[in-house]
């Protein structure tokens, strides 16, 4: 009798030990392969698109899923490697305190105003708390710096606190900086990575772009140091910069990944906003043709005969408005500035009008009027109702990235992408072109298992709230197109993400 | 326009599942150790369940059964295209019966009878790749009958009775695969409701055409259990008129579908017994599973489900080793009633084929232990949830994929009493 309950007992404790077991399964260390790239000690270079900053500001969420973060945790899954260390903000609001004082906004949300109608504003639900003077302990692997540019990452001085005063500091890089004169490349370099990956230039040209142009092209100037926040960068001090940054790198690391600049036109930033966003009655189009209409077929054909401006440029400064959406005006710096001559014989213009129509124009569908200008158009100057902001009265230079700004940005994207390709194909490197990507983003999008994932601002998935960062997708996004690169290039076989796990943008009313 | 968009992005609320196949075939431990065969089967009071017409040819004046099993189950998942993996980590299932009968004359025998054949308890790790399916599920119906065995000759009897059921539900999961509050909790909503009430009822009738050869059917009726304002609790729900999830009730209705079983059994050279049992359950009763959300804001959830109806088939054997010992042994293969496409991870249940075995012990005249256990085989399964746009158009969540492999081991232990 007793051997019966004994067999019971043995056949229950059988029983508890069994377990399901795939045939294949795939958190076993076989199931990928890492190839001939060894992932075990991964470095991200970069800036705020490394980092993970999203929505105008850096949060632990958005760093969590940065790309170089999601690439991690891939790698993980075909070999060990050593834990993937992030600069953690102190919380998910955003912003920087300096002594504690805020030196940089928080986050945007998306919220909701009486009528309904969303839109980012910033995030007022909780006091920031990362204090910039509270410098963490290294090393970390994602070296990400949001703001910084190319040559800022072998630029000594660059995480010293003292420095934040004259600019030539990043707060966020003192925050994690080894010490205060170590540059982010001798950061990466003493962790002997044998992996990295490294995207940086986009804000060698982004500044110049979101600033509406008001910077400089400083191509041709080979000195960094005299160069302005909104400047644009000298292709060849890119180039220089950035070769040595992948030789010292690639020289003891299995592999690694390079990732060009995408065009920033492409970016909500600058696509969100039309460019015709003006819309007029018949009425009121009617009034304004009348008080342009001197200036069109008196003013524009006296300056072409007296030879002060061509006919093409006449041409291209002919105002005209229609019942319906209008192209809104600008002062145009590089049009010739009339604001002397037609104060002169024979116009005799008074002064006010003479600086209105100084560098006047009219946009065309190829002028780009970035997001934060959004608010500012249509509104109306010293209440008076005759002067609107972008119709009688022109946007300013910030207001507007002219198609001719464009091509100089342009110029200067191609000349880093060729360096990056070249760099990449030289030392044997993944190559990521991010630019196809993203206008790939913006141009019909990229399919996932829960619909597409467009450029369009706020619900196509791929840009958080500014407008020029990534979401949690977006990142997702990126990580794939360098996970199949990498499996390409080094034959290895990682896994992807599914970018339907990741997040979009988002949604609160913790607002002001 | 665009607060509608956000609300249909937010709006793929609460699959409440409970479960592909819910039916927890465990009611009698010697029934189980042969393949929970017993339509055709005179043995003890676990007639009760399986074929009450049966109680009346018992010998003994009363009878009672009672027994319990642990359900040690865990299911595996795993996505190789972007190498996820999780396992759940289930509590112990612990299905009961209870029954007895009393004979009040040569033709009339009584009986209680108190059981568990609906039931799921599964836990996903919280926020898995499935999570917007199902984080954690517990699912509970206790049936209380009162039955009647009537002999109308010595060959055949009918009985049956009415079935009141007490049912409970609790189930979490998140909102969607990545609505999070601001700092990056998921967003997830808690369904409970509990001491919900039903009725139901039971037929069947026993046919002994030689002193060896028995017949059996049994019907047991569809019973709708009707949850009417149970809890509904939102955690984690981001602070903005998008996202309009707050606490509220709900009202559901969950099928515990009917199920019919015919059977027959034929004893051998006195020692030996075989039965077979056929079942057939009614599952095409569950075609989706909706959730009426009190609160107008809060869209009502639509959870396709298609069920199918589903056969099982059973073969028992008996054998009276001796005086004491009576040895069983079974199989039985289970057909899933979940439709490809429709593979919810709240019980991912593919076919499984049953092995039984088990012994019952006598200790005297009157009182016997009666033991069993069941392991359940289940084949690896490339599935997948992604209900069709044709069936259910208001459907709007991305299907989920995986594989999926399901193990069940059930041990179980009982008594019996004759008196």
């Amino acid at each position: 009798m007793k051997n019966y309950f004994k067999y019971i007992a043995i056949m229950a404790l059988g029983i508890v030990s069994c377990e399901p077991e795939f045939d294949n399964p795939v958190d076993e260390k076989d199931a990928y392969t890492n190839g001939e790239a060894d992932f075990s000690r991964y470095v991200a270079l970069g800036n705020s698109l490394t980092a993970g900053y999203a929505d105008n500001a850096l949060y632990i969420t958005g760093q969590e899923n940065a790309y170089p973060n999601i690439l991690a945790q891939q790698f993980e899954k075909t070999q060990d490697i050593e834990e993937f260390t992030i600069p953690f903000m102190s919380d998910n609001a955003g912003g920087l305190l300096l002594a504690g004082n805020q030196i940089t906004q928080n986050r945007l949300v998306l919220a909701v105003d009486a009528n309904g109608d969303p839109s980012p504003r910033v995030y007022t639900g909780m006091q920031p708390t990362t204090e910039v003077g509270n410098v963490l302990q290294g090393p970390f692997s994602n070296l990400g710096v949001p703001g910084a540019k190319s040559y800022h990452l072998g630029f000594s001085g660059y995480g010293n606190v003292q420095n934040l005063a004259t600019q030539s500091a990043n707060p966020y890089f003192v925050r994690f900086a080894s010490s205060p004169e170590a540059t982010v490349l001798e950061d990466a370099l003493a962790q002997n990575p044998t992996f990295f990956s490294l995207w940086i230039g986009n804000n060698d040209v982004l500044g110049y772009a979101t600033s509406g142009g008001t910077g400089v092209d400083q191509t041709n100037n080979t000195d960094p140091t005299t160069y302005g926040e909104n400047d644009i960068t000298d292709p060849n001090v890119f180039g220089s910069l950035y070769s040595q940054m992948v030789q010292s790198l690639a020289t003891n690391a299995s592999g690694g990944v390079l990732i060009n600049i995408p065009d920033v036109a492409s970016v909500p930033f600058f696509t969100t906003v039309p460019i015709n966003a003006i819309p007029l009655d018949a009425a009121t189009a009617g009034a304004l043709n009348q008080q342009f209409s001197a200036y069109n077929t008196q003013v524009l054909p006296g300056l072409v005969q007296a030879g002060f401006i061509t006919a093409e440029e006449a041409q291209a400064r002919q105002i005209n408005f229609a019942e319906g959406q209008n192209y809104v005006t600008l002062q145009d710096e590089s049009l010739t500035d009339i604001s002397q001559v037609v104060q002169g014989q024979p116009f005799n213009l008074d002064p006010q009008t003479a600086a209105l129509l100084s560098q006047l124009r009219q946009a065309t569908p190829t002028d780009l009027i970035p997001l934060t200008s959004a608010g500012f158009l249509g509104t109306i100057v010293g209440d008076n109702p005759n002067m609107v902001n972008g119709v009688s009265v022109p946007l300013g230079d910030q207001h507007v990235l002219t198609n001719a700004e464009q091509s100089l940005i342009r110029n200067a994207t191609q000349k880093y992408n060729q360096i990056i390709a070249g760099l990449a194909q030289a030392n044997g490197l993944a190559f990521i072109d991010a630019n196809a990507m993203l206008n790939q983003l913006a141009n019909g999008g990229i399919p996932y298992d829960g619909g597409t994932i467009t450029s369009t601002f706020a619900t196509g998935g791929a840009f958080s709230l500014d407008g020029i960062h990534l979401t949690p997708r977006g990142n997702a996004v990126i990580a794939n197109e360098i996970i199949s690169t990498i499996n390409e290039t080094y034959n290895a076989d990682i896994p992807k993400v599914n970018p339907g796990s990741y997040a979009t943008v988002t949604a609160s009313n913790e607002v002001q | 326009m665009k607060k509608l968009l956000f609300l249909g992005l937010f709006g793929l609320m609460a699959a409440v599942t409970y479960a592909g196949g819910y039916r927890v075939s465990l009611q009698g431990q010697r029934s189980l150790a042969m393949g929970h065969t017993g339509v055709a089967v005179v043995n003890n009071a676990e007639l009760a369940f399986f074929n009450p017409a049966g109680l009346v040819y018992l010998e003994n004046k009363i009878n009672v059964a009672a027994g319990a099993s642990a359900v040690f189950s865990n299911v595996k998942y795993q996505n190789s295209e972007f190498g996820l993996s999780s396992e759940t980590d289930s509590p112990v299932g612990t299905p009961f019966y209870v029954y007895g009968s009393y004979r009040v004359n040569d033709w009339l025998s009584l009986g209680l009878a108190a059981y568990t054949p609906y039931g799921s308890s599964v836990e996903w790790p919280t926020d898995w790749a499935g999570s917007h399916l199902v984080n954690n599920i517990d699912l509970q119906a206790i049936y209380i009958q009162a039955l009647a065995s009537v002999k109308i000759s010595d060959k055949i009897s009918v009985g049956g009775g009415p079935i009141y059921v007490n049912g409970s539900v609790n189930f979490n999961r998140n909102l969607n695969r990545t609505l999070t509050d601001i700092d990056g909790n998921r967003s997830n909503v808690t369904v409970d409701a509990s001491g919900v009430s039903a009725f139901g009822w039971s037929a069947s009738a026993m046919y002994n055409a030689t002193e060896d050869l028995r017949f059996g059917v049994n019907y047991r009726s569809e019973i709708i259990v009707e949850a009417e304002d149970g809890d509904a609790t939102f955690e984690n729900i981001p602070n903005s008129p998008l996202t309009p999830f707050q606490d509220t009730n709900f009202d559901a209705s969950l099928p515990m579908p009917a199920e019919l079983s015919v059977g027959v059994s034929y004893k051998l050279l006195d020692k030996w017994l075989l039965a077979f049992d056929y079942n057939m359950t009614y599952w095409d009763a569950y075609k989706s599973l909706d959730l009426d959300f009190a609160n107008p804001q809060i869209p009502d959830s639509k959870n396709p489900r298609n069920y199918k109806n589903s056969s099982t088939y059973r073969f028992g054997m008996q054998y009276l080793a001796n005086e004491t010992i009576t040895l069983r042994v079974g199989y039985y293969f289970d057909e899933s009633p979940v439709q490809s496409g429709y593979f919810a991870p709240e019980t991912p249940r593919n076919d499984a084929h049953g092995f039984t075995g088990g012994l019952s012990v006598n200790i005297n005249d009157r009182f016997s232990i009666d033991a069993a256990f069941l392991y359940n085989r289940y084949e690896e399964v490339d599935e997948s949830y992604a209900p069709n746009p044709g069936d259910f158009p208001n459907y709007e969540g991305a299907p989920f994929k995986g594989t999926y492999k399901t193990s069940a081991f059930i041990p179980g232990l009982g008594v019996t009493y004759k008196l």
